[in-house]
């Protein structure tokens, strides 16, 4: 520390740190355009310039250390002059058309010049003008307005870890831009526009429709990945305008992805459903919420009398805390424990063993520190884009990255390994480096496992791979969504653990939605209550309940046909139901052919609830705005079904008591991520032709894929099936080719599309999307037979 | 889903001469060797460097095609756009300004009878606009391709612009 005085106060500033951020602790505020505390410094707008005792002119607050015995002065004649004038320059090629701009009211120059600037330009001359750019559906550009600050390009290099921004030409004619036509296309790109610190790069979908005074903000939590990225919601009377990031240096720093910051356009569709329907002798009719109710509790008990088994009940992993858990109390107050939030899963096969809840294994921001990870089954930049950002940083500082993938993602970092595969051959690969572990620690090797590694080579990666994460201080081995959701899940996981503990890692998981932590722990599985606790009698799991149909259905917050492993059985079986109930944020034709009640709910927006991130933080929040129509939070809608029911305890007064009664039960949880061993059933390499079946990152639930803005974007895949071209060869394929796709007695008909990233003997045919709702399982053989 | 490589389009020869380059600077700093890669793209193609040229270069050096169009579009030695057989690059700075650039300008323009920035229809010259060549002491001066010449009278001009072919 070293000790300094700022405008006569003394202060102590970590060594080596700039001025700027010296003062900024200490409250007092340097004006600025270039710096930001989460980038680079630049140093090139001047507009920091402060008086330093000693030194013969201004110095530049972001880019001056501290040193010892510092006098500075923020406010002195020299400084103000100073930045005056760097105001009045700035102000030069700036166009003065505040009232038109889109920043208007929250434009750090408009501030700025309030407090520096002359009333009357002294500038007669001609001022710049720069072309406008397209680069995309989420930012709009109006590059006169650009001051040059590049925090947008250093933004790209540094945290996006794609550079497609930058400053072209020269002096009078430096322009910032793409300089050929061409999308911004980074997951996280939105951020750019809270970075810019005036109207150039501004959101389209928010575009001319508010002005910021006229907005109220509420805190929230993001509601689409595990980490539960805190965001401001801000509203106009009872719309949502748009969401902003709320800074929370343990969970999403400043940011929020794309993702998290568009998918509110679809709060505000027309798609919205507003009322409670019944189906009447196939024509829908709507109603009150009491009739609807009553009809629901009549229908269930005639449909499932004391069978409470022939309920099935399925709730969105992205549903809240408080939804997840009456949703189960609800179900087994009616006797069933088919109860299941697990849509995507494949593979059940370990569920006993799995741990409470699926936890990180560590803080959010340590993944920033880590020496070594080894990914498996994680296309982590568009899954959870701000844990990636954590992990880029870690390697930009010498980590070791490896993956074990069934596709060859573009990460933005580079690799150190990488094994891509089949999810047989990424189960091979992880006996491969098990083995070279117990290689190299002595160990034994745990039940069963020995027989199965005598046909298990380890290649050179494989023994990179172990001694990198045995070598390492602090590593970590990561489950990704593709892992969970992969039909291997059971013998992955349980290789993975072995290698975390044989290599002293921690094992983590990266979870589906935003709240599976808190689907666990709620109860929202057929085997485990509330708390992870274990039930004498389970039921049946969210793949059991379509495979052997249900006669009545509840639906919380989910689209089956897409929001389910195998799409097509879940339609069947929910048409072939005497009594689906689905509480929906949204009406489809899809849910009118498979509901026979639809009761309107509410997204994150209208309710109040809890999400329990990835590290196991609860993170509580309050609806922002009134509901449309008749639309209520699930919460409520579960809860006064189950006085509908009859049922003891439910009597809740508000979510927070809901909440309360979850947290007591989980006191004193232990978060692990460990399974106890568990052998796999095999390790061979050895499958055909295999389907890989991703979730686009707009496609995982009914808000995204609503998003008008992120539907325009090119990570909003097209159906297709997408493979090398030289496995398309082997069958005979071209590019553009369209191809029956069959999985067992489900088909498709898709274009086949060329895609290098794939493995051999693999096809990646996305979920999620329409086009193939008809198929089968996400993973698993699949045949291609070429139309003609 | 990988964009096509572009890398061809860099004939063998000027790979050979940029790799000389490379061969100049640490072996982590390959992007130090893309002011004399662009030189290299620019003369391979008749002068001038396309969007599709650049990328190449970006690729061939591990570069974000952005960081090249920075450098490209920054320093004025690169064409964007088709020149002519030759250019006339004339410095109009301070110094040459002092000893008559402008006599230069308006002299070149009326022989030429094209404007500054503008190939002649026959697509022999080109003509130019830049800043201080470094040849103050010999001002006024311009550039033709990769000639200086000093202390330009227009008498000395049409000479020179005789010999071109
Ligand atoms: S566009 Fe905005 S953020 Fe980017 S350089 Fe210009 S003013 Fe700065
Ligand atoms: S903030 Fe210091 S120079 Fe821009
Ligand atoms: S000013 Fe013309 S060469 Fe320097």
């Amino acid at each position: 520390m070293v000790n300094i005085e700022i405008n006569g106060k003394t202060i102590q500033a970590r060594e080596g740190s700039m001025l700027i951020e010296a003062a900024d602790e200490a409250g007092i505020t340097i004006p600025r355009f270039c710096y930001h505390k989460k980038l680079s410094v630049a140093a090139n707008c001047r507009m920091c310039l402060v008086e330093v005792e000693k030194a013969p002119k201004p110095m530049p607050a972001c880019a001056t250390p501290v040193t010892e015995g510092m006098k500075v002065f923020t406010k002195s004649g020299k400084a103000l002059d100073a930045q005056r004038a760097v105001m009045e320059f700035l102000l030069i090629n700036h166009p003065l058309d505040c009232p038109i701009c889109d920043q208007g009211g929250e434009c750090e120059l408009q501030e700025m010049a309030m407090g520096y600037g002359q009333d009357i330009s002294r500038f007669s001359e001609k001022k710049r003008v720069v072309k406008d750019k397209n680069i995309g559906p989420l930012i709009s550009t109006d590059m006169t307005r650009c001051i040059h600050c590049t925090r947008c390009v250093r933004f790209g290099q540094e945290l996006a870890g794609i550079r497609e921004l930058g400053a072209t030409g020269r002096g009078e004619h430096m322009e910032i831009g793409t300089f050929i036509e061409k999308s911004v296309d980074s997951e996280i790109s939105g951020n750019v526009i809270d970075l810019c610190p005036v109207g150039a790069l501004t959101s389209k979908p928010f575009r001319y429709s508010a002005r910021p005074w006229e907005l109220t903000e509420h805190d929230s939590i993001a509601p689409h990945d595990c980490l539960g990225s805190n965001i401001v919601i801000e509203t106009r009377r009872s719309r949502v305008m748009r969401v902003l990031p709320k800074e929370n240096e343990s969970i999403n720093e400043v940011w929020l992805s794309d993702r998290d910051r568009f998918s509110y356009e679809s709060v505000n569709s027309d798609q919205r459903l507003l009322s409670p329907m019944i189906k009447v002798k196939d024509r829908w009719e709507e109603t009150d919420w009491n009739t609807a109710l009553e009809h629901v509790a009549a229908r269930m008990n005639e449909t499932i009398g004391q069978a409470g088994s022939e309920l099935g009940t399925l709730v969105s992993p992205s549903a809240t805390l408080e939804e997840l858990y009456l949703a189960q109390k609800l179900s087994r107050g009616l006797g069933s424990h088919n109860v299941d939030h697990r849509l995507r899963q494949e593979d059940f096969r370990d569920q006993d063993i799995a741990p409470v809840f699926p936890y990180l294994g560590q803080p959010i921001s340590e993944l920033e520190t880590l020496d070594a990870a080894l990914l498996i089954g994680s296309n982590i930049r568009k899954e959870q884009p701000l844990a990636a950002l954590r992990l880029r940083k870690a390697v930009l500082n010498g980590a070791r990255l490896m993956v074990v993938n069934p596709i060859d993602y573009d990460f933005n970092f580079p690799l150190s390994i990488k094994e891509i595969g089949s999810t047989s051959a990424m189960v091979h690969h992880l006996a491969g480096i098990a083995k070279s572990l117990l290689h190299l620690t002595g160990e034994q090797a745990p039940e069963g496992l020995d027989n199965l590694l005598v046909n298990v080579d380890s290649n050179d990666n494989h023994l990179a791979i172990a001694e990198h994460l045995k070598s390492s201080e602090k590593a970590s081995v990561l489950l990704g969504n593709l892992c969970q959701a992969s039909d291997r899940f059971a013998d992955l996981r349980a290789l993975a653990g072995l290698i975390a503990q044989l290599s002293g890692s921690r094992l983590g998981y990266l979870s589906e939605g935003a709240n599976a932590s808190g689907a666990w722990l709620s109860g929202a599985v057929p085997h485990r209550g509330c708390a992870g606790q274990t039930l004498a009698e389970g039921g049946l799991n969210a793949m059991e309940m379509m495979a052997s149909p249900r006669k009545a259905y509840f639906l919380v917050g989910i689209e089956p046909e897409l929001d389910m492993n195998q799409p097509a059985q879940a339609t069947r079986a929910l048409q072939q139901a005497e009594l689906v109930v689905a509480l929906s944020v949204f009406d489809s034709p899809a849910l009118r052919d498979q509901a026979d009640v639809l009761l309107p709910v509410t997204p994150f927006t209208e309710t109040s609830g809890t999400y329990v991130n990835v590290a196991g933080q609860w993170q509580s929040f309050n609806g922002a705005v009134e509901s449309p129509g008749e639309a209520r939070p699930a919460w409520k809608v579960l809860r006064v079904l189950g006085n509908f029911f009859k049922l003891d305890g439910f009597d809740y007064l508000s979510s927070e008591q809901v909440r309360d009664e979850i947290r007591q039960q989980c006191e004193g949880i232990e978060a692990d991520a460990l399974s106890p061993w568990r052998c796999p059933d095999s390790v061979a390499n050895d499958d055909g032709l295999s389907r890989i079946g991703e979730t686009p990152m707009y496609a995982i639930d009914g808000l995204t894929r609503r998003a008008t803005a992120l539907q325009q974007t090119r990570d909003a895949v097209d159906a297709a099936v997408y493979m090398n071209p030289a496995q398309a060869a082997s069958l005979g394929l071209q590019d553009g080719n369209q191809v029956t796709v069959r999985q067992g007695g489900e088909m498709a008909e898709l274009p086949v599309c060329f895609d290098e990233r794939i493995p051999e003997r693999n096809v990646y045919i996305p979920t999620g999307l329409a086009a193939t709702a008809t198929l089968g399982a996400g993973f698993g053989p699949v045949e291609l037979h070429k139309n003609i | 889903m990988t964009a096509e490589s572009k890398i061809e389009l860099l004939t063998s020869e000027s790979r050979a001469e940029i790799d000389r380059w490379v061969a100049k600077y640490p072996e982590e700093w390959k992007q130090s060797a893309s002011m004399a890669a662009l030189r290299i793209a620019q003369e391979q193609n008749g002068g001038w460097l396309t969007n599709d040229l650049m990328d190449a270069v970006a690729e061939y050096l591990d570069m974000d095609p952005i960081a090249v169009y920075e450098v490209a579009s920054f320093y004025s030695m690169y064409e964007l756009e088709p020149v002519g057989r030759h250019k006339i690059s004339v410095c109009t700075n301070i110094s040459c300004q002092l000893c008559g650039a402008d006599d230069v300008v308006s002299h070149l323009k009326k022989r030429l009878g094209i404007d500054l920035g503008e190939t002649t229809a026959d697509g022999r010259i080109t003509l130019k606009e830049v800043e201080c060549l470094g040849a103050c002491g010999g001002a006024p001066m311009f550039q033709i391709g990769r000639d200086y010449h000093e202390n330009l009278t227009p008498e000395k001009i049409d000479e020179l612009l005789e010999k071109l072919d």
